[in-house]
């Protein structure tokens, strides 16, 4: 039985309904200023590591929020906390801090 | 007597002054500078259908000859003393004057764009604000500052405006369409020039906004890039070099331009924030005047026999300037009518 | 055509960016990794304070890292940092001085977020007085000043400028020599109100260029970082990012030909430095007309040099970059022979196979 193709397909529209919002949740907790954000692109533009990787800051957000946490942690290996990304904000988001409580909910998720 | 008091000779000023004055009542229209029209003044067209702004100045040109008209120009009001009835305002040179009711029509100034340094306004030459363009639209001449055609010029939204590192966080809502007037009206200028423009969100609020975005798409040109400017450089020949993120692609975006105009947004005038704070008036959360509330007393204060008229209570468009400017007028007449009672 | 770095005429707010910079009785705090690359440098300051500036200065030997590398790397811990920096503090204390004046640019990053994190963070600086306390028996105070070693340079530009041998000119042409200044990201990006001029515009090396002479060269890449990046070098497998930031930095520098890169920063130099001969021993680039690329000097270095000092003495000779046609533009009168021998030993058996 499992070796029918369709078992396999996934379908590719975001699961709105089965959202896992716990990460999200944790970090807006942590850093609450992380919800405000308007998708002006100012953190990617300004951004060292975006610049040479295909790393996203502004779209760590919208992953986030739209639950698609898988291979998160390995994108957010390419920040180099550096700041840029929250000098420029215009809505005054502490990325850095941002990117750190992912790093410390992931990590504190795997240790436990 | 008279005892009304407008200060403010701009549009609002102007427009509360003119309806006053058709009902008879007397009015002593006070100005800081040496001519009235304020801010309209330096625009050369209005959105959405390019009327010129003369034709709406146009409108008060016999204004000054009315004789139940006072007008003081050059006149800086300091200070009003609530303890005499009716209220008495004091000017810099000690000229007081009878305000019974007190219409501020104060106005607004554009955003001080160096205040965002890394976009260049006052250090290169190649980046100029809205207020400038439009001078130049005005002569029918848009060089760069080394008076050559510019080939490709970026018109940068939000700049002052939605921006908590500035203290501005509110929308200024008239820099999206005057950005595309002004685009449209620079490619009209320069049908060679590629035009881009750099949004957060466009806000086409108004009922024809959206018809002026799509003809300044399909008449024009004019690319659209969702993405706010981060940084700006020059490089050896002057031309500049702008950073963004193309948003809606999802990548880092560089572009070189030769001009760069910075859609400024409206601010509260640094009179209107001083003249609230030594009088006592309150002030909102973004600097301008705080009308009683926002619904049905847009044009009165929270004092008594205080009324504001135009963009001292928040960025406006001239349409809706002088729509509040009327708002104010009938506020202070039936004011004056509940008062006779 | 180089440009000309003009002041523009109307008001600029990042000339608000002042600081206080204590002007005597200094604690000087050692970089690193200088001492291993550019041996020369922070002597030269020290000679400079003493000699030529007449200030009092402590340079004690207690001393140790600030672990900001480390710290930058994630392999130090905060607390432990902050615990470091309290027992720095400590030493100071008790040699009598309280303004503190730092050498390089990572140490001054993290003084002044140690500093900021404990006013911000009450709690923190508690907790690090009982670990000090626990740990070594010592208390400590907060400095009254903190500066980074090119802030004193800055300050006294213009005496030690009534004291140079040579100017900021080429002694050939007559023309003033086009600098390229290079500020560590971590003097004013982390706090801008920690440095002269702010984030955007820091003034520190460019007044400085400009008092002795020199012509300053803005270009489009002038605020990029050097690419050290801390991990993005110490690990090997991202260094290829380092090495490309610092790409973009002189590729942009390239068309005004700069005679000499100025940095403020170890680090900075460093890497402005090798990453020139690494690019082009590996892609065959070279970033200056003349063959030898552009040479990177630090504040002190510079300072030095248009005092008089011997290239040699101040160890110049451990570029990796040749600073040799830098010092003939100069007419700077030294010998060549020690120089150039002095040059091929520290420098043997350094080229990369490709």
């Amino acid at each position: 039985m499992s070796t029918f193709d369709f078992l396999k397909v996934r379908r590719l529209y975001i699961d709105y309904d089965n959202l896992d919002q716990e990460l999200l949740n944790e970090v807006i907790r942590e850093e609450p200023s992380f919800q405000w954000c308007i998708s002006c692109g100012c953190c990617t533009a300004t951004c060292s590591a975006g610049n040479h990787t295909t790393f996203n800051i502004r779209r760590i957000s919208l992953i986030l929020r739209r639950g698609e946490i898988e291979g998160l942690e390995e994108e957010l290996k390419k920040c180099m906390l550096c700041g840029k990304c929250t000098l420029v904000c215009p809505r005054d988001i502490q990325l850095r801090n941002v990117v750190m409580n992912i790093k410390k909910i992931v990590l504190k998720k795997k240790t436990a | 007597m008279k005892k009304i008091a407008v200060i403010g000779g701009g549009i609002a000023g102007l427009e509360v002054s003119r309806l006053l004055l058709q009902e008879g009542l007397p009015v002593t229209l006070i100005e800081k500078g040496s001519r009235l029209g304020g801010n309209l003044r330096n625009y050369a067209h209005l959105f959405p259908d390019f009327t010129p702004s003369d034709e709406i100045l146009g409108n008060y040109r016999f204004l000054p000859s009315n004789s139940d008209l006072q007008l003081l120009m050059n006149t800086q009001i300091e200070s009003i003393d609530f303890s005499t009835q009716p209220y008495t305002l004091h000017s810099k040179d000690g000229i007081a004057i009878p305000a019974d009711p007190l219409i501020i029509a104060t106005g607004y100034q554009v955003f001080d764009a160096k205040l965002k340094e890394e976009f260049g306004y006052g250090i290169y030459d190649g980046v100029i604000t809205s207020v400038e363009l439009e001078k130049m639209i005005k002569q029918h001449h848009i060089v760069t500052p080394y008076g050559k055609i510019p080939r490709r010029i970026a018109f940068i939204h939000c700049v002052g405006s939605r921006d908590a590192k500035v203290g501005n966080s509110y929308c200024s809502r008239l820099c999206c369409i005057t950005a595309i007037k002004q685009a449209i009206e620079t490619k009209k200028l320069l049908p060679e020039t590629e035009i881009f423009c750099f949004y957060i969100d466009l806000r086409m609020y108004g009922l024809t906004f959206e018809e002026l975005y799509l003809n300044a798409q399909k008449e024009y040109n004019i690319q659209f890039v969702r993405g706010r400017l981060s940084e700006t450089s020059e490089m050896i020949d002057k031309r500049l070099i702008i950073k963004a993120e193309d948003t809606l692609i999802g990548r880092p975006l560089q572009m070189k331009a030769d001009m760069l105009v910075l859609m400024v947004g409206m601010e509260a005038s640094d009179f209107s924030k001083q003249f609230a704070y030594h009088n006592g008036l309150e002030i909102g959360d973004h600097g301008f005047f705080q009308p009683l509330n926002q619904f049905n007393a847009r044009s009165k204060s929270q004092k008594e026999g205080i009324f504001f008229a135009g963009t001292s209570i928040g960025p406006m468009s001239v349409a809706e300037t002088i729509e509040h400017a009327r708002a104010a007028a009938l506020s202070a007449i039936s004011y004056l009518k509940d008062k006779e009672y | 055509m180089a440009q000309n770095y003009t002041e523009p005429s109307k008001k600029i707010y990042w000339k608000d960016y002042v600081k206080n910079i204590p002007d005597d009785d200094y604690f000087f705090f050692r970089s690193c990794i200088r001492q291993t690359f550019f041996p020369g440098a922070e002597q030269a300051f020290l000679f400079i304070l003493k000699n030529h500036l007449h200030k009092n200065y402590f340079d004690d030997p207690r001393l140790t890292t600030c672990t900001g590398i480390g710290y930058h790397s994630d392999i130090i811990p905060l607390e432990t940092l902050h615990t470091l920096i309290a027992r720095h503090f400590s030493i100071m204390n008790e040699s009598g001085y309280s303004n503190l004046i730092i050498s390089c640019v990572t140490t001054f990053g993290v003084m002044t977020e140690v500093l900021n994190t404990w006013h911000e963070f009450p709690e923190t600086l508690e907790k690090t007085r009982k670990n000090l306390l626990k740990t070594t028996g010592r208390t400590f105070e907060l400095p009254k000043a903190i500066a980074h070693a090119s802030d004193i340079i800055y300050l006294y530009k213009d005496e030690i400028g009534k004291q140079l041998v040579y100017q900021l000119v080429n002694k050939e042409t007559s023309e003033p020599l086009k600098v390229v200044d290079h500020v560590g990201c971590h003097y004013s990006k982390i706090f801008p109100h920690h440095g002269i001029g702010g984030a955007e515009f820091p003034k520190v090396l460019s007044e400085i260029i400009k008092a002795w002479g020199g012509e300053v060269i803005d270009y489009p890449e002038r605020r990029h970082c050097c690419g050290f990046g801390f991990r993005q070098y110490l690990i090997k497998e991202s260094r290829g990012y380092s090495l490309s930031h610092a790409q973009i930095k002189f590729e942009s520098m390239q068309p005004y030909h700069p005679d000499f890169i100025l940095t403020n920063c170890p680090g900075c130099n460093m890497f402005m430095d090798r990453w020139q001969y690494v690019i082009q021993e590996t892609a065959g680039k070279v970033y200056s007309s003349d063959g030898n690329g552009i040479p990177v000097l630090s504040y002190e270095e510079l300072a030095a040099l248009l005092l008089g000092y011997d290239p040699i003495q101040i160890g110049l000779f451990m570029h990796q970059t040749e600073v040799l046609p830098l010092l003939e533009k100069l007419g700077i009168q030294f010998d060549k022979n020690e120089y150039s021998k002095l040059r091929a030993e520290s420098h043997h058996n350094t080229k990369i196979s490709r």
